[in-house]
């Protein structure tokens, strides 16, 4: 086992871990932090996305021993004071979503690339989306999410 | 699937690393971003006892000018490279290579080094490092040396560094004022070209001064298509002159077969690919 130490969603903890536990396993099995979901075993589908120091990252695909002293924020830091955030709201507000699996990741992935680019295009969304699938919704409305939430966050 | 159990150190010098591999000799593999490492180990493909993140080496990050070059740490990662003002100026193939390798999400963990080091002849940059002549600094219980990249990528999934050495940096000649571009062709989103070609391209009052064209997933390793800088080299640079040359992109290349595509097709891609690149590395 190897000692971790790490802030997740604003809190710090600590736990013994076997150096195989994926990051992903250490949140949601550990921690609770059940709204992070694995999707594949490929990496591929992105459902799992969270931030690591402020980056968004695939946490199926990083081992929690990695990411010892990082900072991470899941899908269940990004409301605060129970006001969603501008990205969750859009996706409420657009219908982004029909069963919802990708949500977690889509929304995780759609805030790191606004952080990036305040003001993307419809082509720099779906680019920037790319390692992100979601088998329902033909991601139409996840791009206008996208464009909502981009446009009350520069507001 | 999660891998199967191994015992996981840490170094934070590269001394202490180079130490551990010479300890663990093939029981052991080094970890970086492990994005290419962990799906291998997920799906049990690969078993090692001991894993050494060469993660938490300062000295192995970052990007420097060294005068006529450009000098790339190992771990440095793929989003850090390609938005760097340093390289995006004097290696710009690279930094549009980077665009469109894998994800964000891959390209915020994934490094430099990692994926040279796992030669896939299908990544991306094996082909733009060896178009620009790129040096590998490597580290082993002997000190270190440096390979050239025509030495380095020496086989499928294979470099010439020994089993006991690591990759510490690349240096990269710069090439500022060139242009750059790399034409990858893909069938689905963030995925390894079938095929994909690195040009860089120095034009002077209308001609090509130098060119340097490098292939992607055309044979075991990434392979120059010297015959097609050889046809470009002196002569006008013009989109006549481009199709011709690139005609000659597959010349002793040994390209794969496979669900994506037989050889002949990506003989075929190869030839369209190189044109498309070299004429917007040459803007014309
Ligand atoms: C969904 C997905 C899509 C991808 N798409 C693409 C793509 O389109 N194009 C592409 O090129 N790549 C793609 N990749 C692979 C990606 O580029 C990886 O980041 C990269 O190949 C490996 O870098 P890493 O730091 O993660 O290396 P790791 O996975 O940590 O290591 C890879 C190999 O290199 C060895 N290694 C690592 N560092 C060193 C070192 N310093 N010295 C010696 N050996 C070392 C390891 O032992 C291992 O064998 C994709 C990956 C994923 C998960
Ligand atoms: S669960 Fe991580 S990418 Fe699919
Ligand atoms: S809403 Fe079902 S996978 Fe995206």
């Amino acid at each position: 086992m190897t000692r971790i130490t790490m802030t997740v969603d604003g809190a710090t903890v600590s736990d013994d871990v076997a150096p195989r536990t994926l990051l992903v396993h250490y949140l949601r099995e550990t921690l609770g932090k059940t709204g992070t979901v694995v999707g594949c075993d490929t990496s591929n589908c992105g459902a799992c996305t969270v931030h690591l120091d402020g980056q968004s990252v695939k946490s199926c695909n990083v081992l929690a021993v990695q990411a010892d002293g990082a900072e991470a924020t899941t899908i269940e830091g990004l409301a605060s004071d129970g006001e969603l955030h501008p990205v969750q709201r859009a996706f409420h507000e657009c219908h982004a979503l029909q069963c919802g699996y990708c949500t977690p990741g889509m929304i995780m992935q759609s805030v790191d690339l606004l952080a990036e680019n305040p003001d993307p295009s419809e082509e720099q969304i779906r680019i920037g989306l790319e390692g992100n699938l979601c088998r329902c919704t033909g991601y139409q409305n996840i791009v206008e999410a996208v464009r909502t939430a981009a446009k009350e966050v520069r507001s | 699937m999660i891998p199967a159990d191994f015992d996981y150190l840490a170094p934070t010098t590269l001394d202490e690393a180079v130490a551990a591999l010479a300890e663990h000799g093939d029981d052991a593999k080094i970890i970086a971003g492990g994005q290419s490492l962990l799906p291998v180990l997920r799906m049990r493909l690969n078993a090692p006892e001991v894993l050494i993140d060469v993660g938490r080496i300062e000295a192995l990050r970052g990007i420097r000018d060294d005068g006529d070059a450009l000098v790339i740490g190992a771990t440095t990662t793929h989003h850090t490279v390609s938005s760097d003002p340093l390289v995006r100026e004097h290696v710009a193939l690279i930094a549009k290579a980077i665009e469109h390798l894998a994800d964000a999400q891959v390209r915020h963990r994934g490094t430099f080094g990692g994926a040279l080091s796992h030669a896939d002849p299908a990544g991306d940059l094996g082909a733009p490092v060896l178009a620009l002549g790129a040096e590998f600094l490597v580290a082993g219980p002997g000190g270190r040396r440096t390979i050239a990249a025509d030495d380095f990528f020496d086989d499928f999934f294979t470099t010439s560094m020994a089993d006991d050495e690591l990759l510490v940096e690349v240096r990269i000649p710069k090439h500022t004022g060139w242009g750059g571009h790399y034409e990858k062709f893909v069938r689905v989103a963030h995925q390894w070209p079938i095929v994909a070609v690195a040009a860089a391209v120095r034009t002077a009052g209308g001609a090509i001064a130098e060119a340097r064209v490098g292939l992607t997933n055309m044979d075991v390793t990434p392979v120059r298509a010297r015959a097609v800088e050889e046809a470009l080299v002196g002569m006008p640079a013009s989109e006549e002159v481009i199709r011709q040359a690139a005609a000659a992109a597959a010349d002793g290349t040994n390209p794969p077969t496979d669900l994506n595509g037989d050889a002949d097709y990506r003989r075929h891609l190869a030839s369209v690919l190189t044109r498309r690149a070299v004429l917007a590395a040459a803007e014309v």
